[in-house]
């Protein structure tokens, strides 16, 4: 007979799965008591044998158990045993993950044109380096007028014909003449004036609009950038002004003015008992569509450029320009975006 | 250009206060740059009366004054000046004001001992005159005394941007016409002049006929018998606070009439005049000493005033030392002429002269205003100095070129959005000194001979809009539709790769498009420098041919801050030619130091060709182009290092060029002088990426995977070493497309006891079948037959 007690008493004092294994060979193996009994069975009797097989096969299944319950426990145990001698400093510093930025001028022209892109503006480009003619001629600038001394342009050929651009609207001739109207575009883009001090560099960038339809008034100039304004500053109140000036390329010229007011020595863009220009623009003048084979008896419409350094320094509280083109590590960390920081409509500008 | 509320109040009268007149002139477009003066130094001067002088203790020369301020209040000063005298009233500079002349800030100080507080001021010191010789000495001046010396410099003068489409606005009274006209009061009528003008100038005077002549108009008036002297006060201020130092009556009565009419006018003395004036063509070679003391030698064509003698000026421009008017002088020859603005600019740049004339007459000067200017001019020299004037002598005349414009009021609106009536169109345009006739609805307006600007009906729309108000027109909100992608496929790469190679460690760089040629030749494959003509210095004079050019100087300039381990980029372009279109945009990356250095758990090693390799390959593969399709050799550019660098064609060795990849060649980082000498490099080509046919998400193959077991198996290849690893890989990968899903490199060993010229890969294949789970008979097949091939292909065994 087995004595069922003893084995599981034996299989509960176990104290480990090697231990448990021999346990297991001994009483459930080939040679194991249990095993002896079952071939006893086929001496006896019909009935008795039934009973017996029934009460073996019992004992046969609580060894089971408890070896398979005791198993777990062993298992559970070894497991913390382990926990508690396998412990690492977590406060070690983690593996480098590399760490990119997008640069703020990269990052406000993704925004602008996300935020034109929602009235179907589309983006266009122009040459950086540029004709006389498309820079400043075609521009309604003739050659001895002296709106071209407030352009400190550079030449690349000593006759002055070939020249870095110094704003981005000869893109608007390329862009009229190489379409039909309806135009509808923004271009932003590198443009050049050697002109270098605390506040100007020699290279900065702009973003030029043109819109030329059928009806297109100066209305729809002031509302395109009230919305605009709104949207890139991220106020619903703000105060914005159109003031005349003078532009050869536009007819009637504006600059526009939005409120702030200084918090802690940063601007705070929206209301407030300041002024701040931040951009050009007027109706495109005849001449200008003249020249880009438009007829201005059909068609008509407004163009805009600003600074898109300045609109950057303006919102992300940036205060030196030249400090953009400096490439400076420590700069380009803390003023730079995280490139999965994608502006967009419904998600938001900006974080 | 620079008015004061008293100036402009000659010519307008109004009852507005300073700042309605400053929200005026900038909302119709006269931009108000700053108001000056009334905290200005000059408010500071006093007039005081001496009291009492003593002899300084300690100096013979000095003399130690009790000075009354008025009101009782008494001061110490010491002053040198041989003038002072007890009862002496003059000016006193307090301590913190600043000397005009010497822009000196005073502060109490002991001098030789003495404490004096402030100073007693001659007039060249206040930038009066230059009469230095003693303290001012003024008369009658008992009941001033403790009140500001210059009175209406305590008033605030008024800084206007003037744009150059509007040279009227250069004088006082095209100011206050364009404020009138906007309703801020009423423009003032000019007094009528009545002098007796009995005898003809005796100078004669002509215009020489001739090619590019660039005087128009050329009055003038004889004075005889003048007593020059200093300008009365008031004239003096008024010319202090246009920043300009008075002079003499004469030529301060020029300024003056130059900023209230916007009229410039030059004086002669005409005794120094030889016989005539013949206004000419200059010749080469000629020259003359101007007013500014600088000899100007002249060249062909240019618009001179000439004598018998030679050149007496640049007309319109300056005016020169012979012909000066002196205190001395006794007869005055006036000029007031018309010159024609592209013969002034041109001559003006090509000699460098920048003069308040000058940037009148290239604007363009009313040539109606010639007459009305002379008479002033002359007005105000006879009030002042004396003498008599000849009739006025005007000769040349100059085509009237003003258009005649046909307005049509629906075209305001039309431009505009909203509708204005005839009549006020009507108002506005006759103060603004149009003259209209109007028929039906058709308005013909002649613009003023003062607005050179005006030339055809928007320029009228303009005006119309400036002067009824910005502010007046509402605005019309944007449609949020879009019937057009906002980028082209190009301008999504952009943006893409952009992001994608910041996601790999690298921070986004924005450089100048032009570089210093000295670095530039390093990476420009020998050839030209794209050279700019006027760089803004010497560093940064060419346009750069690579994208590394700026990158590596900034690399430079990061390192020697102290930061060696570094992963810059920038997008943009780079330029092949100096024509419009001869750029293209890059991408390029650079990384230089060390990875993992200082870890604790990681092994620090150089960064190398295989970190930009990733970068490369990673970036082109999310750019949309299958790793399959990126074709890899040693074939690069020679500011690489030859050994360890890549080029990345599309498809095969000949394709299109993607992208470079490598050590940056070590001879560039000595030159460049790099401290961490570890830098490599990419470059990606955005234009060589071609546009799918179909979206990407159309052109993906249908979703299959295979249900059955897979096999790996490693090989290890003995080969020449002059067969590269990725040959071997492609091989293998073509032996059998359907099973053999995955090739893998794992080990490459040269040396030991490998043989002379061979190297050892290692490779790990990964074989499936889509249909069924593969005996060992089949793997053997195939793996017998990847042997083979090796084999065959390369003369690789297989190791054993």
């Amino acid at each position: 007979m087995v004595d069922l007690r003893e084995l599981i008493q034996k299989v509960l004092q176990a104290k480990n799965k090697l231990e448990l294994q021999n346990l297991k060979t001994q009483f459930l193996g080939k040679n194991s008591q249990i095993n002896q009994e079952f071939k006893k069975l086929g001496s006896l009797a019909e009935d008795e044998r039934k009973t017996r097989a029934a009460s073996l096969n019992n004992e046969k299944q609580k060894i089971t158990e408890a070896i398979n319950s005791r198993f777990k426990e062993l298992e559970k145990s070894e497991i913390n045993q382990k926990l508690q001698k396998d412990k690492v400093d977590v406060t070690l510093p983690a593996r480098e993950r590399p760490n990119g930025k997008i640069h703020p001028v990269s990052q406000v022209i993704d925004e602008i044109s996300s935020i034109f892109s929602e009235i179907g503006f589309s983006v266009a480009e122009g040459p950086d380096v540029e004709t006389e003619y498309n820079n400043f001629t075609a521009l309604n600038t003739p050659e001895d007028h002296p709106a071209r001394d407030m352009h400190d342009t550079f030449y690349l050929d000593g006759n002055k014909k070939i020249l870095l651009r110094t704003h981005t609207s000869p893109v608007q001739i390329r862009a009229m003449l190489s379409g039909k109207p309806p135009f509808k575009i923004i271009v932003p883009g590198r443009t050049y004036r050697c002109d270098s001090d605390q506040t100007h560099a020699p290279m900065f960038h702009q973003l030029e609009g043109l819109h030329i339809d059928k009806d297109i008034t100066m209305g729809h100039l002031k509302g395109c950038l009230d919305y605009f304004v709104k949207e890139f500053f991220e106020v619903k109140k703000l105060q914005m002004r159109f003031r005349p000036s003078h532009f050869p390329f536009t007819e009637p010229s504006a600059e526009v003015d939005i409120g702030y007011r200084l918090e802690n020595g940063r601007i705070i863009v929206g209301e407030g008992d300041k002024w701040l220009e931040i951009l050009g623009c007027g109706m495109v003048h005849p001449n200008v569509l003249k020249n880009a084979k438009v007829d201005p008896k059909k068609f008509q419409g407004f163009a805009f450029g600003m600074g898109i350094d300045r609109l950057a320094m303006l919102k992300y509280g940036i205060n030196d320009l030249r400090s953009f083109f400096e490439a400076d590590y420590r700069w380009l960390n803390y003023f730079g975006f995280d490139p999965l920081d994608v502006p967009t409509n419904y998600r938001g500008l900006s974080r | 250009m620079i008015i004061t509320l008293s100036w402009l109040k000659n010519h307008l009268s109004t009852s507005a206060n300073l700042s309605k007149i400053i929200d005026k002139l900038t909302g119709i477009g006269l931009e108000v740059e700053g108001i000056k003066g009334s905290q200005g130094e000059l408010s500071d001067f006093k007039v005081v009366k001496v009291l009492k002088v003593e002899k300084h203790p300690n100096a013979d020369k000095l003399k130690l004054c009790d000075v009354s301020l008025g009101k009782n209040k008494t001061i110490k000063v010491v002053c040198g000046a041989a003038n002072a005298r007890n009862g002496l009233i003059t000016i006193y500079a307090p301590p913190g004001s600043v000397i005009p002349k010497t822009k000196m800030k005073l502060k109490v100080a002991k001098i030789r001992g003495v404490e004096s507080h402030g100073m007693l001021c001659s007039e060249s010191e206040l930038n009066i005159s230059d009469e230095s010789d003693g303290i001012i000495e003024l008369k009658n001046r008992e009941k001033d005394i403790g009140k500001n010396y210059f009175k209406n410099k305590g008033e605030k003068s008024i800084d206007i941007s003037v744009t150059p489409n509007r040279p009227d606005c250069l004088g006082v009274r095209g100011i206050a016409r364009d404020l009138s006209s906007s309703g801020l009061g009423q423009l003032k009528k000019q007094p009528q002049i009545k002098i007796n003008q009995k005898f003809k100038n005796p100078i004669k005077v002509s215009i020489k006929k001739e090619k590019n002549q660039g005087c128009g108009i050329f009055g003038s008036v004889y004075i005889k018998n003048v007593q020059n002297k200093e300008s009365p006060d008031w004239l003096k201020k008024r010319i202090i606070s246009l920043g300009l130092k008075p002079i003499s009556a004469i030529v301060d009565a020029t300024n003056y009439v130059m900023y209230d009419l916007n009229r410039p006018l030059h004086a002669y003395d005409a005794d120094k005049i030889d016989q005539e004036i013949i206004v000419r063509n200059s010749k080469i070679g000629e020259s003359f000493e101007a007013l500014d003391n600088k000899t100007y030698k002249l060249q062909n064509n240019m618009c001179s005033v000439s004598d018998k003698s030679g050149v007496l000026g640049l007309g319109g421009i300056i005016g020169g030392n012979r012909s000066a008017t002196e205190l001395s002088t006794k007869n005055v020859l006036l000029e007031s002429a018309y010159f024609f603005p592209s013969s002034i600019r041109k001559t003006s740049k090509i000699l460098s002269i920048d003069t308040d004339a000058k940037y009148r007459f290239e604007r363009g000067i009313d040539p109606d205003s010639v007459k009305l200017g002379l008479e002033l001019g002359m007005c105000m020299i006879l009030d002042m100095c004396g003498g008599e004037a000849s009739k006025l002598s005007i000769v040349g005349k100059i085509q009237d070129k003003r258009p005649t414009i046909n307005l049509e009021p629906e075209k305001f609106l039309k431009v505009i959005g909203f509708s204005m009536t005839i009549a006020e169109i009507k108002k506005i345009l006759i103060s603004l000194g149009c003259s209209l006739k109007i028929i039906g609805k058709k308005i013909k307006v002649l613009p003023p001979s003062w607005r050179p600007d005006i030339k055809e009906d928007i320029d009228l729309i303009e005006e119309l809009i400036r002067i009824k108000g910005f502010d007046k027109i509402s605005l019309v909100h944007p449609e949020r539709t879009r019937s057009k992608e906002t980028l082209s496929f190009k301008q999504k790469l952009f943006h893409l790769s952009q992001r994608a190679t910041a996601t790999k460690g690298y921070l986004e760089a924005v450089t100048w498009s032009f570089t210093d040629s000295r670095i530039d030749k390093h990476f420009s494959q020998g050839k030209k420098a794209i050279e700019i003509a006027n760089p803004i210095s010497s560093d940064l004079n060419v346009l750069r041919r690579s994208i590394f050019s700026n990158l590596i100087i900034y690399l430079k300039k990061n390192q020697d801050r102290g930061y060696p381990d570094l992963s810059l980029f920038e997008i943009g372009p780079t330029f092949f030619g100096n024509k419009p279109g001869e750029q293209q945009i890059i991408l390029g990356g650079l990384k230089s130091g060390v990875a993992n250095r200082k870890s604790w758990d990681s092994q620090a090693r150089n960064i190398d060709v295989f970190d930009v390799k990733a970068d490369s390959v990673k970036t082109l593969t999310e750019l949309g182009i299958e790793e399959d399709d990126l074709h890899i050799s040693n074939k690069t550019q020679d500011y690489y290092n030859p050994g360890r660098s890549g080029s990345i064609n599309l498809k095969s060795a000949n394709g299109p060029q993607l992208a470079f990849f490598g050590e940056i060649h070590p001879a560039i980082v000595s030159n460049v002088d790099l401290k961490e000498q570890n830098v490599c490099g990419f470059e990606i080509f955005l234009k060589n990426i071609p546009e799918p046919k179909k979206k990407h998400r159309l052109a993906k193959k249908n979703y299959s995977v295979s249900e059955f077991q897979k096999s790996e198996r490693d090989f290890a290849f003995v080969i020449d070493k002059s067969y590269k690893a990725g040959e071997v890989e492609k091989l293998i990968n073509e032996v059998d497309k359907d099973l053999i899903k995955k090739v893998l490199i794992f080990d490459v060993f040269e040396g030991g006891n490998m043989p002379e010229g061979k190297k050892s890969i290692a490779i790990n294949v990964t074989i499936q079948s889509m249909d069924k789970t593969l005996s060992e008979k089949d793997i053997h097949e195939v793996s017998q037959k990847i042997i083979n091939i090796v084999k065959a292909k390369t003369g690789g065994t297989i190791r054993s």
